[in-house]
């Protein structure tokens, strides 16, 4: 099982990636910019998605939005900002590879000469729009940015969501606009993968021809982020949302993507939440009966990741009763680590997530979308099946030690989302919050 | 050679492209196989079609053909419940179990190797599901907190009140999970009945593509549901048998969310179905309209106004005719604005402002030249097939989808918009702060406001 490549460095540092697959007359194009809100900073955050939205409002060569060109030759299309990195990307129809690779050199190259102020403000209005549909309208919409406030202190990059804070959307500048795309969008700082119907040499040529005049530019430096002290003992806090019914969040620093034990705790994601057998779904939703659903997750990220567990109490339930038998099922977890037949059906399931990943050229998480993120976050587009092995060679040992060294119960993060009013249902002890 | 940034390059020659064939077969007892090799990665989607979706619903009973298809995986053949999700697990299989408005659809996608033990699995999920009581209790509990849950999100509020307004008592008049009266009143001899008129050999389609030849697809098929004898007595009616729903009472209702920051809005009518001639048409008129980014409305409302994060149109098709319907989350502010200028776009296309020769071809172009990455993964092209099975279309419906779209003119398609589309007939639908928006909805002038209560 692997993805197979060829990579050339243009001499303007871009990196260019062709993966052949002529299933379909289709290709991808899949741009990563190495860019996002890691690189933002307090009082100008939400910036990296809002510039990514400019990217779609015409550049100089062609002005008049950059989806019409592009869906008239039967196009998909889109792009999206987190944390770590700028994505964009197009399938196309074979015919149409000259097309799709036009428009994304000329906004590399020539985004700014077609800025404009009116473009700017209504993206900014479109943006706060996008915040209040999928946050501030949305039931526990609003608990994600406590539990990252809470992880991580003020000054750190992780300490807001990508969406960032609303004040912030609207105190942006168009100057602002001007000078991220001279520090990070130039082809030092972006990966080209193209995958599908092309021949790799002509790929390779066709990649030269669009983007090879584009002007290098320095490469940022990495953002090097001091690992932050743990949560203090006790972290515990509420926040009152429109919500039916109380939920509990809790959440822990845990190492980087790629990093040792990064895979090892997305098995114990797995172990923990994923199916009706894993051990909290089985205990809490299945036999207790004291949640509704609850999920485990390890959130990986290329300077430090986090382990979050989150459970909805059913009604007349409390999340104290909820906290107590996560605690309890975590615990015995802690001291003897998955069973053998855990551990196999995780890793069955491991192994069939990696084939599902390798359906679609195109798209998110589509073929040539991971080998930009193997490009971009490790400088090896081959990492497929390392990345595998790293799932494959997991231990029962490996998981557990995983879990006792990153999982303790004394450094956690513990949020509460009640419903208005009602902050006597959040966990005892819990300090208000305010977050919107 | 540099890039030549004086003009936008044109289109290269367009690639041939064969549709996946499909292969069908009928077993003894009247069960349909279509089979389809796709031999890019080592995996096989199976679907099993059953035409009984939350229309087959009993007038007194909402929610009964969810909870029924909700209940397969939980228990079923020598297996109970969790033994169920055990041996999913190990097979690195993929369930999904969805009950729409016309069809009950089990997709299991998992390694080509496990194809035998997946079949195995799916087949005691239809055939032989346990039904026990306190599985029962347990997931019509989990069904009533979501009911619960969703009086919270404006979309799911906005979509029951708008199946509610539009076609009342008729079987598209309420969402699949069903209402918490009927949930609560369900038992499982309930489930058992419908299971018993609903899921047959001969009303089931089985399809399986994957990384194996169409014999082995179907022989594996063969094997694991040639068994399957028990005929419905009494299968629900089919939806072609019902009636058109009355008239909507209102044009304009409010569902009230106190100091909503956004209006979730849907606006619409009744429609046409899925079997009909003016199918091609209504896609390329939804393209001009609302069907993607460029389409006028998303255009207007986002791109130039800035009232949303995106607006969008569709024709929901479905055996009976389902809803045209627009779909949005505006700003609170701007939500008569955003309510007007929505209904101005859609009488537009019909009136003052018909679909012109541009506008036409980029509609058909991006249906057409888009099309084969539809046919990317086995699950894709086995839920492509299952369309065909569901609506009764032909085998050759994807070659044939091309040309079909590609020989409408811009009369043609304004001339579909006019029949399908009816400004006189919309009906708004508005999830927000009931005292911050009336001064300006009455100002609209369309009527009164209906106060919805989403039950």
């Amino acid at each position: 099982m692997n993805i197979a490549f060829d990579k050339r460095t243009l001499p303007n540092g871009l990196d260019v990636i062709i993966h052949e697959d002529h299933s379909l007359p289709i290709v991808a194009v899949n741009v990563w910019y190495h860019v996002g809100s890691k690189n933002e900073v307090p009082g100008r955050t939400g910036f990296a998605h809002l510039f990514e939205h400019l990217m779609f409002e015409g550049s100089q060569h062609y002005d008049r939005g950059y989806f019409h060109p592009l869906q008239e030759a039967g196009a998909a299309l889109n792009g999206s900002t987190n944390a770590d990195r700028t994505n964009y990307w197009e399938v196309v129809p074979t015919n149409a590879l000259d097309l799709a690779l036009w428009m994304e050199s000329d906004r590399m190259g020539f985004l700014l000469p077609a800025l404009t102020e009116a473009k700017f403000a209504n993206q900014r209005d479109v943006v706060l729009n996008e915040r209040r549909q999928n946050y501030e309208n949305r039931p526990y919409g609003l608990a994600g940015m406590a539990i990252v406030a809470a992880l991580y202190p003020p000054d750190h990059p992780y300490h807001w969501l990508t969406i960032g804070a609303a004040d912030d959307i609207r105190a942006a500048h168009i100057d602002d606009v001007r000078a991220f795309f001279q520090r990070y969008y130039h082809p030092a700082n972006a990966s080209l993968t193209l995958a599908g119907d092309v021949d790799a040499a002509a790929g390779l040529q066709l990649a030269a021809q669009y983007f090879g005049d584009i002007a290098g530019g320095d490469r940022p430096a990495p953002v090097q982020l001091a690992t932050p002290l743990p949560p203090p003992q006790d972290l515990t806090l509420v926040i009152e949302d429109r919500v039916e019914l109380p939920r509990l969040y809790m959440a822990w620093h845990s190492p980087a993507l790629f990093a040792a034990g990064d895979a090892e705790l997305d098995l114990v994601a797995e172990v923990l939440s994923s199916g009706k057998t894993s051990r909290l779904y089985r205990a809490l939703v299945y036999e207790q009966r004291i949640a509704t659903e609850v999920a485990a997750s390890q959130n990986s990220r290329e300077a430090g990741s986090f382990f979050q567990i989150v459970a909805t109490a059913a009604p007349g339930r409390t999340l104290a009763e909820v906290e107590r038998a996560i605690i309890k099922e975590l615990t015995v977890f802690l001291e003897t680590g998955p069973t053998a037949k855990e551990l196999d059906r995780c890793l069955a399931q491991a192994e069939a997530h990696f084939l599902f990943r390798l359906q679609t050229v195109g798209g998110f998480g589509g073929k040539s979308d991971q080998l930009n993120a193997y490009n971009v976050f490790l400088g090896d587009p081959g990492y497929f099946e390392k990345d595998l092995d790293r799932y494959g060679s997991a231990t029962a040992d490996g998981l557990r030690n995983a879990a006792a060294a990153w999982l303790k119960l004394s450094n956690r993060v513990v949020l509460s989302v009640v419903p208005r009013g009602r902050v006597a249902l959040a966990l005892p002890g819990s300090q208000p919050v305010t977050v919107s | 050679m540099a890039a030549d940034r004086s003009r936008l390059p044109g289109l290269g020659p367009e690639r041939r492209f064969t549709f996946p064939a499909i292969q069908r077969s009928t077993l003894a007892n009247g069960l349909r196989i279509c089979t389809v090799p796709h031999r890019q990665v080592p995996l096989v989607a199976v679907l099993a079609l059953v035409p009984a979706g939350a229309s087959a619903d009993p007038p007194e009973r909402p929610g009964l053909a969810a909870i029924t298809g909700d209940m397969l995986d939980e228990g079923c053949g020598d297996k109970g419940a969790l033994d169920v999700h055990e041996t999913l697990g190990r097979l690195g299989a993929q369930l999904d179990l969805d009950v729409g408005h016309d069809a009950t659809v089990v997709g299991l996608t998992t390694l080509v190797r496990h194809l035998d033990a997946g079949l195995e699995l799916l087949r005691d999920m239809l055939i032989r599901p346990r039904f026990e009581q306190r599985e029962f209790d347990r997931v019509r509990e989990l069904r009533l907190n979501r009911l619960l849950q969703l009086k919270d999100m404006p979309p799911a509020l906005a979509d029951r009140a708008f199946a509610q307004l539009l076609y009342r008592h008729h079987p598209y008049g309420h969402l699949p999970i069903g209402s918490e009266g009927s949930l609560r009143a369900m038992m499982v001899r309930d489930i058992t009945a419908f299971h018993r008129n609903a899921y047959g050999p001969a009303r089931t389609t089985i399809v399986a593509v994957g990384d194996a030849p169409h014999e082995a697809l179907r022989d594996s098929v063969a094997r694991a549901f040639e068994g399957w004898t028990t005929e419905p007595a009494q299968p629900p009616a089919d939806p072609d048998s019902f009636g058109a729903p009355p008239a909507p009472a209102g044009r304009l209702a409010l569902v009230h969310r106190a100091a909503a920051a956004q209006s979730e809005l849907r606006i619409g009518h009744v429609a046409l179905p899925r079997r009909t001639a003016d199918y091609h048409g209504a896609l390329v008129a939804n393209m001009v309209l609302g069907g993607q980014f460029v389409s006028r409305i998303n255009m207007n409302l986002r791109e130039d106004k800035g009232y949303t994060y995106g607006a969008r149109t569709a024709f929901e098709f479905r055996r009976a005719p389902g809803p045209f319907v627009l779909q949005a989350s505006v700003q609170a502010d701007a939500t008569a604005d955003a309510v007007r200028e929505a209904i101005r776009e859609i009488a537009a296309i019909r009136g003052d402002r018909p679909i012109t020769r541009e506008e036409l071809e980029l509609g058909r172009a991006s249906l057409t030249r888009g099309y084969p990455r539809n046919f990317e993964t086995a699950d894709q092209i086995a839920r492509a097939a299952a369309q065909l099975a569901l609506y009764d279309l032909p085998d050759d419906y994807f070659t044939t989808f091309v040309p079909a779209v590609l020989a409408l003119d811009e009369r043609a398609v304004t001339a579909i918009a006019e029949r399908h589309l009816d400004p006189s007939r919309l009906v708004t639908v508005i999830v927000g702060d009931r005292d911050r928006l009336t001064p300006a909805l009455n100002a609209l002038d369309m009527g009164e406001i209906a106060d919805v209560r989403v039950v």
